[in-house]
């Protein structure tokens, strides 16, 4: 079932149009992720869903029925913001309730779904603090209770993990997974950061400039980028863009080959480079080979074990199974 | 040697800032002085001030004359009064300029301000034949809506500010959770922004408090607040200092004691947003 359709929904601030019409379904329980590069839109097409902004043109359905001209408070929708947003006057309990108290629920009924809530995220002692006295991550665990006690229809997450320590947002990417797994609802999630992307989604929204450039799971974006800007963006570290000589030689404008797909030797390979930076992970280590036929430096993933010394010469060959071919508009070739 | 040009411009501005401290409050000081004095002693010259006897008397006189309280309650009323029904009017009002600012909130802003800047007493002719026309003369309804207007650009001025200060997107979150416009401003706006509220409604009751020209030239008995007891004890020869001191005294003490008390809240409100 569409949970969520844009039909050429379009946003402008004056003059500016920050997101042409665009098309964009989401199914009932999927866990869709907006990824793109800061500016993208990606935040403002949250926005628009949750009736934080008006769009300019086109049509917002939830549920099949129209939601463009509903305000936010009655779309059924629930947010996680970046800073929290959390009611700094109420306690916990307090702040966690207050989406029931609007709602209308009686006394009791609040009481028991704030302790479930509360049970659930760990928050349970507490429930009588004001947000002031709490850490990031248990802040973000109050807002996280805030949106699941009224059971919404979906969820919407702009970059909650953004102020939060790295060990940290390991440790919380895991529980909004958790969660997700748990209550099957929608969940709508904004980032930046394309790990979390990769990590999370059932289905990625890549954007650049308000336009979408791939829909996908995060397997398809990772084995078939439909252009050079969904190649480069999705992965880590970045696919290996290569124009000239060599992308002629596979009949392409633009060839791309992750780091992951080179094998890397001091004996023979296809292509001759220098060492210069490496990056030592422990489990994997990645080269960064200056190589005199192409302009940028090639990264190249290897095993944790290998270490090459700075300057000496390999030879890098590409697995050609895994090479990726894009014409002079930077759209993949098939 | 740095240290002693400091203790010696340290000395240098603590006896600057005595003295003007003391010029500022000398009068404040004589007015009490002279309404404890009798009415001979408080003009004699040479001058008996100091010399001469304390005497309630004058207190009591002023108190006998006229009815202080009726007065008082009427000050609590006009300047009480005109700041609730302000702030009932400048929350929404700084809600909208502050949260959903449009082009024009910028130019508005500066327009309210502007018409502080109108001399009262152009607008007099035409606002006393309103009150003639509509009998509020001589009432405390009148004197409550005209304070609340003409420091209304300051109140909602000054909520606007501690308003800016609230990040939207926590408004955005209630928004979220189901809350309306009403409850929004009720729930969560207002109890976030209590310091600014409550330092912008003693600044305000303060004013009115002190306002004079429009209670002044608006009332004659039933509504007269403190400001026009005090008026009627001045006269033209100037002969009766020591009532007229008394007078004042009492009526600059309720909003003297008040600031007293507040004037910590009163700072903190007031450089909102400076420090933060």
């Amino acid at each position: 079932m569409k949970q969520i359709q844009l039909r050429q929904v379009s946003k402008s601030f004056g003059d500016v149009e920050v997101i042409p019409p665009l098309d964009l379904e989401i199914e009932d329980g999927e866990f869709v992720v907006f990824v793109g590069p800061s500016g993208c839109g990606k935040s403002t097409l949250l926005r628009l869903i949750a009736g934080l902004e008006d769009v300019t043109s086109g049509q917002v359905l939830i549920d099949g029925a129209d939601a463009t001209a509903i305000p936010p408070a009655r779309r059924g929708l629930a947010m996680v913001f970046q800073s929290y947003a959390l009611y700094p006057h109420m306690s916990v309990r307090r702040n966690i309730a207050f989406p029931l108290r609007m709602a209308g629920l009686d006394r009791a009924e609040q009481e028991r779904r704030v302790d479930e809530a509360a049970k659930v995220l760990n928050l349970t002692e507490y429930l009588d603090r004001r947000p002031g006295q709490l850490s990031g991550g248990q802040r973000q665990r109050v807002a996280i209770g805030r949106a699941i006690v009224r059971e919404p229809t979906a969820f919407l997450f702009d970059e909650p993990l953004s102020n939060l320590d790295a060990a940290l947002r390991v440790g919380m990417r895991l529980e909004i997974s958790e969660l997700h797994k748990r209550l099957s609802t929608t969940m709508i999630y904004v980032t930046h950061d394309q790990v979390e992307a990769m990590t999370m989604a059932d289905k990625i929204v890549v954007l650049q400039h308000g336009v979408i450039e791939q829909v996908g799971s995060p397997l398809e974006l990772y084995r078939a980028p439909r252009n050079t800007f969904v190649a480069g963006f999705i992965g880590s570290p970045r696919m290996n863009l290569l124009e000239g000589a060599e992308a002629a030689r596979h009949k392409a404008h633009t060839i791309g080959i992750r780091p992951e797909h080179i094998a890397i030797s001091t004996r023979k390979g296809d292509w001759q480079g220098v060492v210069g930076v490496s990056e030592h992970l422990g489990s994997d280590t990645f080269f960064h080979i200056n190589c005199p036929d192409f302009a940028a430096p090639l990264t190249v993933r290897a095993d944790g074990e290998l270490d090459l010394s700075y300057g000496s010469t390999v030879f890098l060959t590409p697995d050609l199974a895994h090479l990726h071919r894009f014409d002079d508009n930077g759209l993949r070739l098939t | 040697m740095a240290r002693a040009t400091t203790i010696r411009q340290k000395t240098i501005t603590t006896i600057i800032a005595w003295t003007v401290a003391m010029v500022i409050f000398f009068p404040i000081l004589w007015i009490v002085v002279l309404s404890f004095k009798s009415e001979g002693d408080a003009i004699s010259t040479p001058m008996r001030v100091l010399t001469s006897a304390w005497t309630f008397d004058s207190y009591a006189v002023v108190q006998d004359r006229s009815d202080y309280f009726k007065h008082f309650f009427n000050s609590v009323i006009v300047a009480v009064g005109s700041t609730l029904l302000g702030i009932l009017v400048a929350v929404p009002a700084a809600w909208s300029m502050a949260f959903v600012p449009s082009q024009r909130t910028r130019g508005i802003l500066m327009w309210m301000l502007s018409t502080k800047m109108l001399p009262a007493v152009g607008v007099l002719y035409p606002i006393y034949l309103l009150f003639i026309e509509l009998g509020l003369l001589d009432s405390r309804t009148g004197l409550v809506i005209v304070l609340m207007l003409i420091n209304l650009p300051i109140i909602v001025w000054m909520l606007y500010t501690y308003f800016r200060e609230i990040p939207a997107e926590i408004l955005e979150a209630a928004r979220m959770d189901g809350a309306g416009m009403r409850a929004e401003l009720l729930y969560v706006l207002t109890p976030m922004a209590i310091p600014g509220i409550a330092s912008t409604m003693l600044l305000n009751i303060i004013l009115a408090w002190n306002e004079a020209f429009w209670t002044l030239n608006l009332t004659a008995a039933k509504a007269a607040p403190l400001t026009a007891f005090i008026a009627s004890y001045s006269s033209p020869e100037g002969l009766f200092y020591a009532k007229l001191s008394a007078a004042s005294v009492m009526a600059i003490a309720p909003i003297l004691v008040m600031g007293w008390f507040s004037q910590k809240q009163l700072v903190r409100g007031l450089t909102f947003g400076a420090v933060k």
